[in-house]
């Protein structure tokens, strides 16, 4: 019986699928289109149970069992469907409020409203001059976005650029992109300095808006920035936006049946991933340049690929491996030893910290373990067994701690430490070796 | 260049065809005992941990490797930085917190819930101050939601870039949150919420990434939020409290949230401007491009998810989502886009949500160009890049919701190509 329960578990699990849903249901959010879709699954699972029942004769009992399950998610989707507006309702909005919350004080408002709009509302008084500006920029930004706005490193350029928005490559700045001045001086103002947002007076944002306008050619030397000429203001690309037209570009033409077969002719491949991405067992992620071509790969046709590419056969290691293993110096094997105990601690880094500032974890700290005495690391709180052995001036030397790496629960009988063990002797070597890198 | 010949190619796949019928019967015979059945293993004999051991569990040390990942490159800090979701490893369609994607714009913040204010301001008859119990004490609903950055997928607009799912769609998440209705808290304020109306909203961080919404939206379906996946939001995703804007751009989702304001005009902040708005080929500009159009992609076989077992039976697996609405249909092509095939949805998604696509099919070991394309409720396509670049160009930078292809190679290794 049960082997053939196990050859048609793919058949059931839609039906299980089906069953989830429509038990499901009481606490979900559905509507008509949700039992719909129930009801696609149902056949779909309807479909299978006839397709199995063909299969073979002894499978009739579970096709049967299967049935009987399918009514039952049957009779629980009526009931459902009947009840449609009791369940899941949206939240309910009061005729008058809820009374929640209080009266937010003028002053709080001042404090946190600080918005500019395109018009300029929302600035406060002040004003600034292109000089002043250039020292407070000196001082606080040009760092990362360089001494003339123009970017330092990957850091943003806000200045230049201009007429380059249709070019194979864009230069977007503040001069040749942003279509208004109120949010150069509303972003500096509320983000900039980056880690030490919010600390700039409304002169000096003033003086740096006007620094940043001089930086682009956009005013003379001599240009003071104030709340009264502000508005005037105009920016080079203040025309260049347009609002989203996807609507009347796209939709209009992309909703439409797609085609299914012989959509073309052939097709190649005419790129091939720039960059491959390694991805280390520490995090991260390594750009590395992809050196293959697309020469060598077929071209696809509706009767599939033009030819097959032989498989690379992956490289096997040389013949003259042992030989050169004999020739690794001993300092040599001694780094490598380190190395993999460097792999090899990443199973215990969960719960120990070796290094500088090693603190301990769910587990003890290892600096200088290696010579040090069982159950020594003040703070830490061990088990009876580690404390048992702290009392008898036991010492954790290379024999000991392969033998308690090798079977934890067996070498220190109650050990809290949840760790199945290192079955390798050469992993034990390894992480051994690690670890005496490691002093007190 | 290495090439067998038309015959030996049919030779070929006889040859792979009899292994996989092999293997779909079950009749691999082993030649020696397995010692993983025959020897009494550790794990079946000494203790595991205890139920004092992991207060709060992490994935096992096995599955170490799925984890978010940062292409350090990209961007001049990790301060101000993306990370990807390990989408090529995930099943089923909700997100696992930890390993959601992250995008900050001034680094994730530590904001203590006691410590936490949400003020509403501008055009109401009460400007208002909320705590965050003020907020738990209002009717709530729970929606799943896809949360998708404008520029996922952003660096494939020049050609195929980085070879991983991860990299290249991985700017998205999936979860279930729990929020009070945006509406509900206008209302309580006595928000001016005619049409013509914005909803101007921001962070407490020190980036503040403001961003206006119009008010038809905030009406709609926008939540206050300040739970997901049935827990308290992670740090990284705006602890204590976020706004989920269903559908659109990520960046509208504003994090920490902290102040929301009613203005007669969108604000036009930096995130609204100089970023998040999409250059055409001409050099113009749009603006307020706030929908994820439908979109869809293969996670396995992929770069990081190459077919390990040869050929025979298999499983193509997929996510895609809609900015509009549900996912109505997945279409899997082998051949680039010769031959389509409509795919089995895992189930019925829930409306901008992620949906998880199947094509249960057969290897034949044969090289092939694998793509998905999505249809959702509007009826609108998946286009293809060439569809995208004509419109567009490819200076865009957002919103590319591409057909991506990946190339598999016959010993199942996947890569991200172009094609014609
Ligand atoms: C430590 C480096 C750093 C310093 C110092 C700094 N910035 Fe920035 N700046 C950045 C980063 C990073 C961004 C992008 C932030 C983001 O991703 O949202 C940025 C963005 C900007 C932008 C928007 C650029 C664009 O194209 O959208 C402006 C304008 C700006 N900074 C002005 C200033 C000014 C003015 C100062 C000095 C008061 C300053 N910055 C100091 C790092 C810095
Ligand atoms: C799941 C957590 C965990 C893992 C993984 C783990 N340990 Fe431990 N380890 C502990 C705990 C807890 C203790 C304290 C044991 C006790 O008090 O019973 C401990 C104790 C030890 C000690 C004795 C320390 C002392 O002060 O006497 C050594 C040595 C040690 N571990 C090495 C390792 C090494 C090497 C690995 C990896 C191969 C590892 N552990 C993996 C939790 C762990």
């Amino acid at each position: 019986m049960s082997k053939f329960l196990n050859i048609f578990l793919p058949a059931a699990s839609g039906t299980a699928l089906a069953l989830g849903l429509a038990f499901g249901l009481a606490g979900r959010d559905y509507n008509k289109s949700t039992i719909e879709s129930l009801e696609i699954q149902l056949d779909q699972a309807n479909a299978r149970t006839s397709a199995a029942q063909n299969t073979s004769d002894a499978q009739n009992e579970v096709v049967q069992a299967l049935q009987d399950r399918l009514t039952t998610v049957e009779a629980n989707l009526a009931a459902a469907a009947s009840q449609i507006g009791s369940v899941a309702e949206p939240a309910p909005l009061k005729a008058d409020t809820y009374q929640i919350g209080r009266l937010a004080l003028s002053e709080e408002i001042a404090a946190w409203d600080v918005d500019v709009l395109p018009d300029g509302r929302g600035l406060p008084v002040g004003s600034g001059d292109v000089f002043t500006g250039e020292e407070v920029f000196a001082d606080q930004c040009a760092a990362c976005h360089g001494d003339f706005a123009e970017g330092v490193d990957n850091w943003p350029v806000l200045a230049g650029g201009f007429d380059t928005l249709a070019d194979e490559d864009p230069i977007k700045t503040v001069g040749s992109y942003w279509p208004h001045l109120s949010t150069v001086w509303d972003y500096i103002n509320r983000s900039m300095p980056f880690g030490a947002a919010g600390t700039l007076t409304a002169d000096e944002t003033y003086a740096i808006v006007a620094y940043i306008l001089y930086s682009n050619d956009m005013v003379d030397d001599d240009f003071v920035l104030s709340q009264e000429n502000f508005a005037d203001f105009e920016m080079h690309n203040k025309d260049g936006f347009v609002l989203d037209d996807r609507a009347e570009t796209e939709y209009a033409a992309w909703r439409t049946e797609p085609c299914m077969k012989n959509c073309k002719e052939e097709v190649e491949v005419t790129m091939r991933s720039v960059f491959l991405v390694e991805t280390p067992p520490e995090g991260g992620s390594n750009s590395v340049m992809n050196s293959a071509t697309i020469d060598g790969l077929p071209s696809f046709s509706a009767t599939g690929p033009a030819f097959i590419p032989a498989a690379t056969v992956a490289p096997k290691a040389p013949a003259a491996t042992k030989a050169i293993v004999e020739e690794v110096s001993a300092e040599d094997q001694e780094a490598q030893l380190i190395d993999d105990g460097k792999k090899v601690f990443k199973k215990c880094r969960a719960c120990h910290e070796v290094g500088e500032g090693a603190k301990n974890g769910s587990g003890p700290h290892l600096n200088g373990i290696v010579g040090r005495t069982m159950g020594s690391v003040d703070g830490f709180k061990y088990s009876k067994v580690f404390a048992a052995a702290l009392d008898d001036g036991l010492v954790w030397d290379d024999e000991a701690l392969a033998s308690f790496l090798e079977k934890p629960k067996s070498y220190m009988k109650g050990t809290k430490m949840a760790f199945s063990g290192l079955k390798k002797a050469s992993d034990q070597q390894a992480v051994i070796e690690y670890l005496r890198t490691f002093g007190e | 260049m290495d090439e067998m010949s038309k015959t030996s190619r049919r030779a070929f796949l006889r040859g792979s065809a009899a292994v996989a019928a092999g293997t779909a019967a079950g009749t691999v015979s082993a030649q020696t005992p397995d010692p993983a059945i025959t020897e009494l293993q550790d794990w079946a004999s000494y203790l595991g941990a205890g139920v004092d051991e992991t207060p709060y569990g992490l994935p096992i040390s096995f599955e170490s490797d799925v984890i978010r990942r940062n292409v350090e490159w990209l961007t001049a800090s990790p301060i101000s930085s993306i990370n990807f979701t390990p989408i090529h490893a995930l099943e089923g369609t909700i997100t696992p917190q930890g390993c959601a994607f992250e995008r900050h714009h001034s680094g994730a913040i530590e904001l203590h819930k006691d410590d936490y204010r949400l003020m509403i301001n501008g055009l109401v008859e009460r400007p208002l101050v909320f705590t965050y119990e003020d907020l738990e004490r209002l009717p709530r609903e729970n929606h799943v939601y896809f949360c998708e950055c404008a520029a996922n997928t952003g660096m494939e607009w020049a050609g195929a870039q980085l070879n991983g799912v991860q990299f290249t769609h991985g700017m998205i998440h999936n979860m279930e949150y729990t929020g009070v209705p945006l509406r509900t808290l206008l209302k309580e304020a006595g928000a001016d919420i005619s049409l013509d109306k914005w909803v101007y909203v921001e962070g407490a961080d020190a980036s503040s990434n403001g961003r206006s919404i119009p008010m038809e939206k905030a009406l709609d379906d926008v939540l206050v939020a300040f739970k997901a996946n049935g827990e308290a939001l992670r740090m990284e995703h705006g602890y204590p409290v976020r706004l989920v804007v269903p559908g659109w751009e990520g960046n509208l989702w504003v994090k920490w949230l902290r102040r929301i304001e009613i203005t007669d005009r969108a604000v036009e902040s930096r995130e609204e401007t100089s970023k998040y708005t999409d250059v055409y080929e001409d050099g113009v500009a749009r603006k307020w491009t706030w929908v994820m159009d439908a979109k869809s992609v293969i996670t396995s076989p992929s770069p990081q998810m190459p077919i390990t077992h040869g050929a025979g039976p298999m499983v193509i697996s997929g996510l895609a989502w809609s900015g509009h609405g549900q996912i109505t249909r997945v279409d899997v092509s082998k051949d680039g886009g010769i031959t389509w095939e409509t795919a089995r949805l895992g189930k019925q998604g829930d409306t901008k949500a992620l949906t998880r696509f199947y094509l249960d099919t057969e290897w034949d070991g044969a090289p092939m160009l694998l793509q998905a394309r999505a249809m959702d409720d509007t009826g609108y396509v998946q286009p293809t890049k060439e569809q995208l670049r004509e419109q567009r160009g490819e200076n865009a930078v957002y919103h590319n919701n591409c057909i991506q292809t990946w190339y598999v190679d016959v010993e199942g290794k996947a890569e991200n190509v172009e094609v014609s």
